[in-house]
């Protein structure tokens, strides 16, 4: 008993020592680590020399860079709400009933112009507001999927079929609001990490703005990388005629588009064109990988992760990847 | 990771991202429309960068302390895990800074099925010109859907990348972007008639040659793979933007 009472403070002061002095070492170590890198130069580049390994670097890259101005904009605007927007406002804003402001949070998602890196340090500095958790969950799915960049990008990849426009819209949005109101009746507050948050950042709202600017960047691009490698890895190594096996049977099609969506990790301004090149796939299926992609895929799951916590993504992700395609499926059998 | 650290981190990837948008390296991984908001992430990075710097000089005078981290001390044992995280973030700064990776090349390329589609607007009569340059994707969307009528016997130049098959069978190809190296796709034609006897993958070529109504199916889609018959290939300079991104409209 007292063994087991006495043993885990030590542990802790073991862990903050440690980490004491691991803060006060990490400039030094980030300088030998950088010298390190530039004086193995030429070995790092001849690793790197296999096509393979060539190709995994230019798509792990490529996500990155592509991602990066967004999750910057994403950012700053979190940062914004939550420096110079007071909570009462959002109070005022969203209707006082969670079930209402479900819907409500959910069309609002079509006023944030971006991908999905954008939208996850938004939902998050919203739910640090005070705005209640399954709204802010409807924000986070709907944003990234029915604003208008994403949905002109949709009409210009199917030309021929102006009704995917609706039926990604509709499918969307269903999907946000069923997990924010399902959130609301099933979920539980303590599976949901109140993310972390510098508030005593010293005084003044520069500080404050900046301090947040800082933490969200380096939070959400370190899982931005994570979801990077994966999304780079499957990318080189998956051959892709394992799909077209799948294409022919109406169940596996939408199966196999989904997790497609899952794993390549696209910017959802561009998975359109991405979906209307896998023409052997049916419009349903297509429309899964539509509704998907900017719901969860790995970048996205290692954000979530990494905002809301790992027991919150392990729950949230699943769910949501069912009832995104089950929605896909009744939506396309009614609209396309 | 304490703030000085991170300071350094978002500056060093706030200066690769502006050098990286600067120059045309980053036309090798994202489209080039993204060039501006490229530049404006860097500038807020920096700019990040140089106030936790200034912040953190202020703080000990008006904070009085040696508090590092109100966030990341003894809250819990999943708080010191996010800044570990950050770490992470040294790697795309070494790819970018020092590797560079090129575009998508031939490997890329064979692995994926060709992402021919048919124009919606149809095909227009050619302009004037002999031999005519056209885009790569404009002369297989021609010789596939609109079967070599609007190209008759017209001596084309097209530009693209070699790449193989397994049996040998000379391409040249151009990927095709709409957002980044990671939703590219190639599209292929095939190359019969005169070729320089060494084919190395990866190199640049302008073929010119005529329509032929050969065509082969891509192994991997079972997309079609129209041929060119080349009369002169030569070798050239990677164009500046590797990607074709007349998709993008």
């Amino acid at each position: 008993m007292t063994v087991t009472k006495a043993a885990p403070p030590r542990a802790d002061r073991h862990d903050a020592d440690e980490q004491q002095s691991r803060q006060h070492n990490s400039p030094l170590a980030l300088i030998m680590l950088l010298l390190l890198v530039v004086a193995l130069q030429g070995p790092l580049r001849g690793a790197l020399a296999a096509p393979v390994m060539q190709s995994w670097m230019t798509v792990f890259v490529a996500v990155v860079v592509q991602a990066l101005p967004f999750l910057v904009l994403g950012v700053l605007l979190s940062a914004a709400l939550a420096v110079f927007v007071p909570p009462s406002f959002f109070a005022r804003a969203l209707p006082k009933k969670p079930a209402l402001a479900v819907p409500v949070a959910g069309m609002a998602g079509a006023v944030l112009p971006g991908c999905e890196c954008a939208s996850v340090p938004v939902a998050g500095a919203l739910v640090r507001r005070g705005v209640t958790p399954a709204a802010a969950l409807a924000f986070l799915l709907s944003a990234p999927a029915i604003n208008p960049i994403v949905l002109t990008a949709t009409a210009v990849a199917f030309p021929g079929d102006p009704e995917m426009v609706l039926a990604r819209f509709v499918a969307s949005l269903l999907v946000a609001c069923a997990m924010g109101w399902l959130w609301h009746r099933l979920g539980r507050s303590d599976w949901l990490r109140p993310p972390a948050r510098p508030a005593t950042e010293g005084p003044g709202k520069g500080a404050a703005f900046w301090g947040s600017v800082r933490h969200d960047v380096m939070h959400a691009g370190g899982f931005l990388v994570v979801g990077a490698m994966a999304a780079a890895t499957l990318k080189a190594v998956v051959p892709e005629h394992w799909l077209r096996s799948a294409a022919d049977n109406p169940v596996m099609a939408v199966l196999a588009l989904a997790i497609l969506a899952v794993v390549l990790s696209i910017c959802s301004e561009a998975d359109a064109f991405v979906a209307a090149s896998l023409s052997q796939f049916s419009l349903t299926a297509r429309l899964a990988f539509l509704v998907v992609g900017p719901m969860i895929d790995l970048k996205l799951f290692a954000m979530q992760a990494g905002t809301f916590g790992r027991g919150f993504a392990l729950r949230f992700a699943p769910a949501t990847l069912v009832l995104a395609v089950l929605v896909s499926v009744l939506v396309g059998a009614v609209l396309l | 990771m304490n703030r000085q650290a991170q300071a350094v981190i978002l500056f060093l990837v706030g200066v690769a991202v502006l050098r990286a948008g600067f120059t045309d390296l980053y036309l090798r991984y994202v489209k080039a429309g993204l060039q501006p908001l490229l530049l404006l992430a860097g500038v807020v990075l920096i700019a990040a960068a140089a106030a936790t710097l200034w912040y953190g000089r202020r703080r000990p005078r008006t904070a009085g302390g040696d508090e590092p981290e109100p966030h990341e001390g003894h809250e819990g044992g999943h708080v010191h895990r996010e800044p570990r995280v950050s770490w992470l973030l040294v790697l795309p700064l070494v790819a970018l800074i020092l590797v560079a990776p090129p575009a998508l090349g031939s490997y890329s390329a064979m692995r994926a099925g060709t992402a021919l589609q048919e124009a919606p607007w149809g095909y227009p009569k050619l302009p004037a010109g002999d031999p005519l340059r056209l885009e790569l994707a404009d002369y297989a969307g021609r010789a596939v859907y609109d079967h070599g009528r609007s190209l008759g016997d017209r001596h084309v130049k097209l530009t693209g990348f070699l790449a193989l098959d397994e049996h040998g069978t000379a391409y040249l190809v151009r990927m095709t972007l709409n957002c980044c190296a990671a939703d590219a796709q190639p599209v292929k034609v095939g190359l019969s008639g005169e070729l320089p006897p060494v084919l190395r993958p990866d190199t640049w070529l302008e073929v010119t040659g005529t329509y032929t109504g050969k065509q082969v199916k891509d192994p991997v889609n079972d997309g079609v793979i129209p041929f060119l018959k080349a009369t002169e290939a030569r070798p050239v300079k990677a164009p500046r933007d590797p990607y074709d991104e007349s998709l993008n409209g």
